[in-house]
């Protein structure tokens, strides 16, 4: 076992599309959380596999797409205006601000550095002890316990120049939002498996009881995100509502305490602004009062005011599951992953940057909006 | 952003007098770093989730057949399904 190319075997996958075709009688609207499955869903061409009845739309689990438009602001002015050394993960690169992209600073000399983890930030400080440097920390509940763990070395090292720009977002509040709003359409959910591989199933129980929905916690593969389906269905089919986990190689039910006890070391839950969605109540992690000399946005104090979000971008409705990439009339003219108007359209994991990379693989999703 | 990989342990080292615990993981031939401190009780040979360096998860082999499993189990006809065609060990790349 490698545990990776057998969930990717296309005979397995086959199995699994008759299966939910025998199953499914009526249509369903189901929602992938997580970009990642969204971008598997996608780029493996499951979209045109499915039967018609089967209509997913792609939820708002892309820390990419929903980091507000602020913190991109905050980021540049800290590495333009106070000549830190900012560190980030590359996909926050061509995220556009209010005036410019991270890239676009760094096009103009700022000093900005992509890293694939942040621990090695903190090497970058300890190597630069007269220099600034900041992480700028985005992610769900998944990369969480990385970030955390950045400042908890900083701390030991006794590290003063090394500081997070924390954007943290939290999965539960967001299911718990979208499916508070009267417009809701979606009927069953794939949650993210990776966040729970760090939160376990504990938070999902109260939603599928409040909201009656049935919740399955998903992998990434391509026949994991076909058996989650095919589970979602049997549910809604037999009218049940029920939390069910078909991730169970990486996720336990109670989650890893280790990687919880070190995000609340570090972390505190707050408000949070979501991304063309809106502020949701406790839905993301700020830096707690006892590791603040680590919070960027204290030590340089950062205050930008919020700017508005470009007006034509549809983003928060594709988020919520209202509307699909080809329903905004920006799509492909206006915006493209070359010239991003919204975030969804820069990472690869946001639903209208998948969309016009594999637009291939989605005949059935165009002729269904057209 | 939120991808995550298996890979496999190859060797562990202790820094800061045993306080971090760092291993170089296998994916499927290369070779990349990664922190243990979230899965204390990782150990060599084990195959561990990576996300962003640090590892978060051990992969449970128990669980992980049951995707293999799950068709049959919900009452398919046993002979249609011959697991072991899902459960390739054959090498498709070395580690
Ligand atoms: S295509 Fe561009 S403008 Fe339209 S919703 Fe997507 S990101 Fe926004």
């Amino acid at each position: 076992m490698k545990y990776l190319s057998e969930y990717r075997d296309p005979e397995l996958a086959q199995r699994y599309l008759r299966e939910i075709e025998k199953t499914v009688t009526r249509p369903w609207t189901i929602m992938e959380v997580c970009g990642g499955q969204t971008h598997s869903l996608v780029k493996n061409g499951i979209l045109n596999l499915l039967p018609p009845e089967v209509n997913m739309v792609h939820g708002p689990g892309c820390p990419v797409c929903v980091t507000p438009l602020n913190l991109i602001d905050k980021a540049v002015y800290l590495a333009e205006e106070k000549d830190v050394i900012l560190c980030s993960y590359g996909d926050m690169l061509r995220v556009p601000g209010s005036e410019k992209s991270l890239l676009e600073a760094k096009a103009n000399g700022a000093d900005i550095r992509i890293l694939y983890s942040p621990l090695e930030a903190v090497k970058i400080a300890q190597e630069n002890p007269d220099r600034e440097v900041v992480f700028f920390a985005v992610g769900f509940e998944t990369t969480a316990p990385a970030n955390a763990l950045s400042v908890v070395h900083a701390q030991r090292l006794g590290l003063d120049n090394y500081a997070i720009l924390a954007s943290h977002v939290l999965v539960p509040p967001a299911i718990e939002a979208l499916l508070s709003d009267e417009e809701c359409l979606v009927e069953g959910f794939l949650a993210a498996g990776h966040v729970c591989t760090i939160m376990g199933l504990e938070e999902y129980f109260p939603l599928v009881d409040r909201f009656g929905v049935p919740i399955v916690v998903t992998g990434f593969e391509p026949v994991d995100i076909l058996q989650g389906i095919l589970m979602v269905v049997q549910q809604l089919e037999r009218g049940e509502a029920k939390l069910e986990n078909q991730y169970a190689r990486m996720v336990r039910e109670g989650g890893n305490p280790k990687a919880r006890e070190t995000i609340y070391e570090v972390f505190d839950i707050t408000d949070r602004m979501w991304r063309g969605m809106d502020v949701i109540p406790q839905s993301g992690y700020g830096v707690c009062q006892a590791y603040q000399k680590f919070d960027a946005q204290r030590k340089f104090s950062v205050d930008i005011p919020e700017a508005p979000e470009n007006a034509s971008c549809i983003a928060g409705d594709i988020m919520k599951g209202l509307k699909k990439p080809f329903h905004c009339p920006n799509f492909g003219t206006h915006c493209k992953p070359e010239n991003p108007l919204g975030a969804p359209m820069v990472s690869s994991e946001g639903a209208c940057a998948a969309y016009y990379h594999f637009s291939d693989r989605i005949h059935q999703i165009e002729k269904q909006s057209a | 952003m939120c991808l995550a990989i298996p890979g496999k342990i190859k060797s562990i080292e202790s820094q800061f007098d045993g306080l971090v615990r760092m291993a170089k993981v296998s994916f499927g031939g290369i070779i990349k770093e990664a922190s243990l401190e979230m899965v204390p009780q990782a150990k060599e040979e084990d195959y561990v989730l990576v996300h962003v360096g640090v590892a978060i998860s051990v992969v449970d082999e128990e669980e992980a057949k049951r995707t293999f499993r799950y068709l049959e189990e919900m009452g398919e006809v046993a002979d249609e399904l011959n697991i072991n065609d899902f459960l390739p060990d054959k090498e498709e790349y070395s580690d």
